[in-house]
């Protein structure tokens, strides 16, 4: 089965060097594994448009869709057997880039 | 032969329904990789068996028997559902084929502790994990449990429904988790027994029964069947000790006219013997594996020690105050911390007992049984006014009405304020 991993951001503090380079442990070990399959850092919601063409035009907006304290900074997607692999690689995770993770499986 | 008497029946699909049910659901879910499935088809079986037994008699192996209608049921089931999506059952029965029928014995133990594991798995809510449990494992219907719990036939429903989409379709599995993460899961599926036999012991809510045998019972079964899956673990003892112990003073601990009984006013004569002396057993046992204690052991051990006196007083309370102090190292909670300050009470007297009680008034401003602490130890100290608003407070607080009626004839005993 595939998941994805969502990295929760809810504090004010970004990443440190010490949270980079364990996470890059942390991906090189997924390599190893057979787990990884792929995985990226966002940018800050400042950085987000929203587009919605579901009306006569595209209706561009400035900003993420919803404004929370909560918002995804990354993610990875593993391959993993079932849901216990999953979590205990989820909380590798969360431990190496210290931020909570939301585990969803792919349908 | 002679036909079996419809009582004899009766009897026969009970104990089969006790004894088999979760083995059969267990073994279909192994066989066809659906809770659903196995659900329904162990339901049909026993309804077949309702139908067919008092007619063609009890079969020599009922489990077996369930076992082989209930794999029957499924493949119907799925042939049935085959003609509405065709393409997608074919491959289905393939991939599941061949259909034998699995004899319950040996290694389907361990079917039935995947099954436990499942329905306890930490990504599924508590709720969800404790009427998951009951229906698969305990074989209890979704009315038994609505009623158990007090809500809605639906809500169960829809709490046990969807507990099984989420298994689905998040890969929770169907296995005994590995040695690494054994201990956290075990304690995970202890605490869903405890939960189940807590609400039965001090039922909450009002208009229910104070005290939920059928609860406590199906907790009981359920911690036992757990302990014969994991008989080295010493939790799994520990808890069943603490249950029975529990379970031994319940003859004692409501009064002819449903209200509470303390532990100290209790008719210790109505104890359940044999059940104190399992649960001492089990103690035993533990202490002589010389093994370090966990949580649902030391509180068995305090259990044990409250179940060997004749009296309250005759209590050691110096043993009970020393595995509390051990249990708050296990457990550093405000709530451990009062049921000490309740044994330093009898070892110290009430003065000691409530300057140590009120040490934890901001964590547990809250809790009904720091009031009801308070005001029994206020009352022995004579500070009556005191006592009558923290016996109040612990009324308006409790949820048992058992509870409420022993609190509120406390306070009633009081002396009036203008005889002092």
């Amino acid at each position: 089965m595939q998941y994805l991993l969502s990295v929760i951001h809810d504090s004010a503090e970004f990443g440190t060097a010490e949270e980079m380079a364990a996470i890059d442990v942390f991906n090189e070990r997924l390599q190893a594994e057979g787990h990884w399959v792929f995985a990226g850092g966002l940018g800050t919601t400042d950085t987000a448009t929203v587009v919605d063409n579901r009306g006569s035009a595209a209706l561009v907006t400035d900003g993420p869709f919803v404004e929370t304290k909560e918002y995804l900074v990354g993610f990875w997607i593993i391959e993993a057997p079932d849901l216990d692999v999953a979590l205990a690689l989820a909380a590798d995770g969360s431990k190496a880039c210290h931020r909570k993770i939301e585990v969803r499986p792919f349908l | 032969m002679t036909p079996p008497t419809p009582h004899d029946v009766q009897e026969a699909i009970t104990r089969a329904h006790r004894e088999e049910w979760a083995r059969v659901v267990a073994a279909l879910t192994r066989r066809f990789g659906a809770l659903d499935t196995a659900e329904e088809a162990a339901a049909e079986a026993f309804a077949t068996a309702v139908e067919r037994w008092p007619a063609d008699g009890v079969p020599p192996n009922p489990g077996g028997w369930l076992t082989t209608t209930a794999h029957r049921k499924a493949i119907d089931r799925i042939r049935r559902e085959a003609k509405r999506d065709a393409k997608q059952q074919e491959a289905q029965l393939s991939y599941h084929a061949p259909p034998e029928p699995p004899e319950p014995t040996g290694p389907i133990d361990d079917e039935r502790l995947r099954l436990v594991f499942t329905c306890c798995h930490p990504a599924l809510a508590m709720e969800a994990r404790v009427a998951l449990t009951l229906r698969l494992v305990g074989g209890l219907t979704v009315a038994e449990i609505a009623h158990a719990f007090l809500v809605q036939e639906n809500t169960v429903g829809q709490r046990i429904t969807r507990a099984k989409a989420k298994i689905k379709a998040a890969g929770i599995p169907y296995r005994v988790p590995s040695a690494a993460q054994l201990p956290e899961r075990v304690s995970g599926v202890l605490a869903v027994l405890y939960l189940v036999f807590n609400e039965g012991y001090l039922a909450s809510g009002p208009g229910t029964d104070p005290v939920r045998s059928d609860l406590t019972a199906e907790a009981i079964r359920l911690t036992r069947l757990t302990r014969a899956l994991l008989p080295e673990d010493g939790e799994v003892a520990g808890l069943l000790a603490l249950m029975l112990l529990t379970e031994a003073r319940r003859p004692a601990r409501l009064s002819p006219s449903g209200e509470l009984v303390t532990l100290g006013e209790q008719d210790r004569a109505a104890w359940d013997r044999a059940l104190i002396a399992e649960g001492h057993q089990l103690v035993r046992e533990r202490l002589a594996t010389g093994k370090p204690a966990g949580r649902y052991q030391v509180l068995a051990a305090i259990n044990a020690v409250h179940t060997s006196a004749r009296s309250l007083d005759e209590t050691d309370w110096s043993q009970v105050v020393a595995l509390y102090d051990l249990l708050l190292r296990l457990d550093p909670s405000p709530v451990v911390a009062l049921n000490r300050a309740v044994a330093v009470a009898e070892l110290d007297g009430p003065a000691v007992g409530l300057a140590t009680v009120d040490r934890l008034a901001a964590p547990l401003a809250g809790y009904h049984a720091y009031h009801a602490t308070r005001a029994d130890l206020l009352r022995r100290l004579s500070r009556t006014q005191e006592a009558r608003t923290a016996y109040d407070t612990a009324i308006t607080l409790t949820t048992n009405p058992a509870e409420a009626d022993h609190l509120t004839r406390r306070r009633d005993e009081l002396p009036r304020e203008d005889d002092r």
